[in-house]
């Protein structure tokens, strides 16, 4: 995929799941650890029984792999993406949490709030019509293992 | 002094360990298959980068310092505050990471950052 649609479309895709996994995964996390009931002491045992209550909640181990999910994105995408062009990209994810609060859970929005998304989504906007890659590619991971020479040269 | 401090780790640190990842993904190349196998190949070839932890133990630094601040200062100025973070990492991959940001990337940039002190500030 070489062509400036392309790097633009799998770019834009990996965003989309960075946007999407990252704030499924904070929100799992936290409903699942709210779920488990607080550490009586920092006793062996009571810790032993926190954790093992930590991590055998399903809802726990969804958040993981939601935000496992992002990580692994956010790697695959800033392999050939420029780090300035991602990062505000990203910053969608705050439209999304609001959006789903409105629509999903009937939280009320602040006009505020209203504004500081539709003004993400435009400077997401004027970001994305940059080239998501300003620097030289350092080649393919599937081509070729990386050698001493590209990888000085990358840095 | 102490929410100084705190600030200072929260954005430096914070947005250094987002370059370093980059710049360890950088060093692997660009990812052209997308099957399991090769992204499990890909990551594994990530983690023997040392760019890569020192990115993560920063990341984690800043993520401390979070917890940190928010203990001593008020969610309504710490949030609204960490997006400088934008354009401090306009500023990082551009001389760490030599990534050419344009004028029209930098009006984006500034606007994702007023953009996320209005959601938090509109959130009290």
């Amino acid at each position: 995929m070489k062509s400036p649609e392309g790097l633009h479309f799998k770019t834009s895709l990996m965003i989309l799941l960075m946007v999407i996994f990252g704030p499924l995964g904070d929100i799992l996390l936290g409903k699942g650890m709210k779920k488990i009931p607080a550490m009586a002491s920092w006793a062996p045992a009571d810790v032993f029984h926190f954790f093992f209550a930590a991590f055998t909640s399903p809802t726990v181990w969804l958040g993981i792999g939601s935000l496992l999910t992002f990580f692994i994105a956010y790697m695959v995408v800033l392999s050939w993406a420029d780090y300035s062009y991602v990062q505000p990209a990203s910053a969608l994810s705050y439209g999304l949490i609001a959006v789903l609060a409105y629509a999903v859970l009937h939280e009320v929005i602040s006009p505020t709030r209203w504004a500081g998304v539709l003004m993400i989504c435009f400077g997401v906007l004027v970001v994305g019509h940059t080239s998501p890659r300003t620097t030289p590619n350092t080649g393919s991971t599937t081509s070729a293992a990386i050698t001493p020479r590209a990888a000085e040269r990358a840095s | 002094m102490t929410q100084a401090i705190f600030f200072v780790l929260i954005i430096f640190p914070g947005t250094g360990g987002e370059i370093c990842v980059s710049r360890a993904m950088k060093t692997i190349g660009e990812v052209t298959d997308f099957r399991p196998h090769a992204i499990a190949r890909f990551i594994g070839r990530a983690l023997a980068v040392p760019w890569m932890w020192i990115g993560v133990a920063m990341m984690a630094m800043g993520f401390f310092a979070l917890l940190g601040m928010l203990s001593v200062a008020n969610v309504s100025f710490v949030f609204p505050a960490t997006a400088l973070s934008y354009a401090v990492g306009a500023l990082g991959g551009k001389i760490f990471l030599g990534e050419k940001v344009t004028p029209q990337r930098w009006i984006g940039v500034l606007i994702v950052c007023l953009g996320v002190a209005l959601v938090f500030i509109g959130k009290r």
